[in-house]
């Protein structure tokens, strides 16, 4: 099995999944000629050609509207927002139309698009270019949303969002991009939604985290090895959620942690602790808690550091945890 | 480059100016008459269905059916229709039943049909929002090869969104078959032309695209039918999108919960009352000696008809079951959808 980062995945898992099915396009901004600007579409205009790898006009609510137009043509698109910040103006047509319009139509049309985007900061790159924005589009009804974590959840959860029926947001934690290489499968790879990965065994308390927190999650595992045994549990799919995944850990260990880089309030670590509140209250030995980052601006990346979740502070929450 | 057209702020005229469109013959005429008068039946019988409470808010398109029928008539069957809410009935100029148009004003889920049967999207209701869906299925259908195309319908105000100009300028990027239908009313709600934009005339804007842009009479349906044709024809044989501007005046309130004596010219309205679009076409049919007393007479009639049963159809469909609530947002849903549904 070849060892690929993260971004190298994605572009793998394009080219399978454009060679498998003639409806599945490519569409955004710089996504052709260049290859995107991590080079997640590398090779594909020149593989598949100009009309399934387009390059667009610079305008995201356009994007994702002329991708619900294609559906009704009978299109696959998969749309690249090129930041997560520069998303927002698509959330128009997401919002409005993209998870309504199978609705409108009384079951009738079926809207198969991918919207995908990097997010998340850690990176050193100006404002606006290291959002969390999951919440906005998890709150969105008839939406799906997908964060991997390792190459080859990133490479099967593409897969999967590309082949199913309804419209699917996946974020991709660019921090992770090329942080590190791993196995991922050749050929076709799905990984399928709604399925939590338990991405490291314990028995005493639980870190629950997606995306690019999932590997300091791993790491306060590390920290806490001979303190206390750890449970990390990847939620990989927001919606669906994998409910009984996260409720048999909690069951196991009694201990929740939740931890995710976007700010605190009504961010997804706050439905995972409603969820453990309302289905796993008797099977908790303390409260819930919430390792996030805070109800301000994504902040200039010589102090960024100290905003993202960090694995010290993952190990003291862990800590004051156990104490119960 | 795409090559702009001249300039066109002389509104093209038909009816005034007592021409005659090639290709239409008697039969064309008639057909066309039908459509304008269905749709004026359906639009004035649905403000009295409002007031007797029948159906909840309506969006009135009085003195816009000359818009709606001269275009949908420059349509083939295949060709695609994005209208917004004030063309809620266009489907029906489709075959789409009254009754579900009815259900639609009703809230009543009955009024959800499958664009593709008809070839008429759903009604948008945000403002411009549906411009790139038009912009992306034309361009869509033309990867494939097909020859088919899309008409976009919304108002003056739409220009000012984002959507407007992002559809706009993608489908002239792509040269994708698409005709951007302004009906350009001077009023969205209560905001007059001028203050939404300071462009000497809308279809100026289609220079920045590098599309033709021409205006017409919107009270003019002949006008309105050879300016789509015109367009459609251009689409069809690759040579990209055109922006329409059919200039009218509303001479009815925005909707139902709307009240324009604060801020219209009544003596305006008064005077396009006068000269409204179906009269126009009725009288020019007239003098043509296409249209007599009796013929007028059944076309009334048919359409009547159609309403008096639409309406019974639409009152005697069951309630929806609340279970609907759930249906259709997904193909797959997620297995937590109904949480706390049953107590």
């Amino acid at each position: 099995m070849p060892e690929l980062f993260m971004v190298e995945a994605i572009n793998d898992g394009f080219h399978v999944e454009l060679a498998r099915d003639d409806a599945v396009m490519v569409m955004g901004e710089d996504v052709g000629r260049a290859g995107g600007v991590f080079r997640a579409t590398a090779g594909l205009r020149e593989r598949f050609g100009a009309n399934r790898c387009v390059d667009t006009p610079l305008a995201e609510a356009g994007i994702l509207g002329g991708a619900v137009g294609l559906c009704m043509a009978g299109w696959r698109p998969v749309c690249e927002m090129q930041y997560d910040a520069f998303s927002y103006p698509c959330l128009d047509q997401l919002i409005t139309h993209v998870g309504r319009y199978r609705w409108r139509t009384g079951g009738k049309m079926e809207f198969p698009l991918v919207v995908r985007m990097p997010y998340g900061g850690g990176v050193r790159a100006p404002e606006l270019h290291d959002d969390s924005p999951e919440a906005y589009y998890v709150h969105t009804p008839g939406v799906k949303v997908a964060i991997p974590s390792t190459p080859a959840d990133a490479k099967g959860l593409l897969a999967a969002a590309i082949r199913d029926p309804d419209p699917v947001v996946v974020l991709e934690p660019k921090l992770i991009y090329r942080g590190e290489k791993q196995e991922v499968p050749e050929g076709e790879h799905i990984v399928p939604l709604g399925q939590a990965r338990l991405a490291r065994e314990g028995t005493e308390v639980t870190l629950v985290a997606y995306g690019a927190m999932v590997p300091v999650c791993e790491r306060a595992a590390d920290a806490l090895a001979g303190e206390a045994s750890v449970e990390v549990l990847d939620i990989r799919s927001l919606r669906p959620l994998d409910e009984d995944a996260l409720l048999a850990s909690a069951a196991k260990t009694g201990r929740v942690v939740v931890v995710q880089e976007a700010p605190r309030t009504a961010g997804f670590g706050a439905e995972i602790a409603a969820i453990l509140a309302e289905k796993a209250i008797l099977d908790l030995h303390g409260p819930v808690l919430r390792v996030t980052g805070f109800d301000v601006p994504y902040p200039y990346w010589k102090i960024e550091d100290r905003y993202m979740p960090s694995v010290e502070r993952v190990v003291s929450a862990a800590r004051k945890l156990l104490g119960f | 480059m795409a090559k702009v057209a001249p300039e066109e702020h002389e509104l093209r005229r038909v009816i005034d100016e007592e021409r005659e469109v090639d290709g239409l013959g008697p039969d064309e005429l008639l057909s066309i008459y039908r459509s304008v008068v269905l749709l004026r039946t359906y639009d004035e019988r649905s403000v009295v269905y409002h007031r007797q409470g029948r159906i909840g808010t309506y969006a009135i398109f009085w003195n816009h059916e000359a818009m709606q029928a001269g275009s949908v008539h420059a349509l083939a069957d295949e060709d695609w229709i994005f209208p917004s809410y004030r063309e809620s009935a266009i489907g029906l100029l489709r075959g789409l039943p009254p009754s579900t148009v009815l259900h639609w004003w009703r809230g009543h889920p009955a009024g959800w049909w499958n664009p593709a049967d008809y070839r008429v999207a759903s009604i948008c209701v945000p403002i411009a929002t549906h411009v790139p869906h038009a912009a992306g299925l034309a361009w869509g259908e033309k990867l494939k090869g097909n020859s088919t195309v899309a008409i976009a319908y919304f108002g003056d105000g739409a220009t000012s969104e984002g959507s407007f100009h992002e559809g706009a300028n993608l489908a002239a990027v792509m040269q994708a078959p698409l005709i951007l239908f302004c009906n350009n009313n001077q009023w969205a709600i209560s905001t007059p032309l001028e203050a939404q934009t300071h462009a000497e005339t809308l279809a100026d804007k289609a220079v920045g695209y590098g599309m033709p842009g021409v205006r017409v009479d919107g009270g003019d349906v002949l006008a309105v039918y050879e300016a789509t044709r015109e367009a459609v024809e251009r689409a069809r044989t690759g040579g990209g999108p055109t922006f329409i501007e059919a200039v009218t005046y509303r001479a009815a309130p925005h909707a139902t919960a709307d009240d324009p004596r604060a801020y219209i010219d009544l003596e305006r309205v008064e005077e396009e009352k006068r000269n409204e679009c179906v009269g126009r076409y009725d009288a020019y049919l007239r003098r043509l000696g296409v249209l007599d007393d009796a013929t007028a007479e059944e076309i009334k009639n048919e359409a009547l008809e159609a309403m008096r049963q639409g309406i019974a159809e639409a009152e005697a469909e069951p309630e929806p079951d609340p279970e609907l609530v759930f249906d259709n947002a997904y193909v797959l849903p997620p297995p937590n959808l109904r949480e706390g549904w049953d107590a």
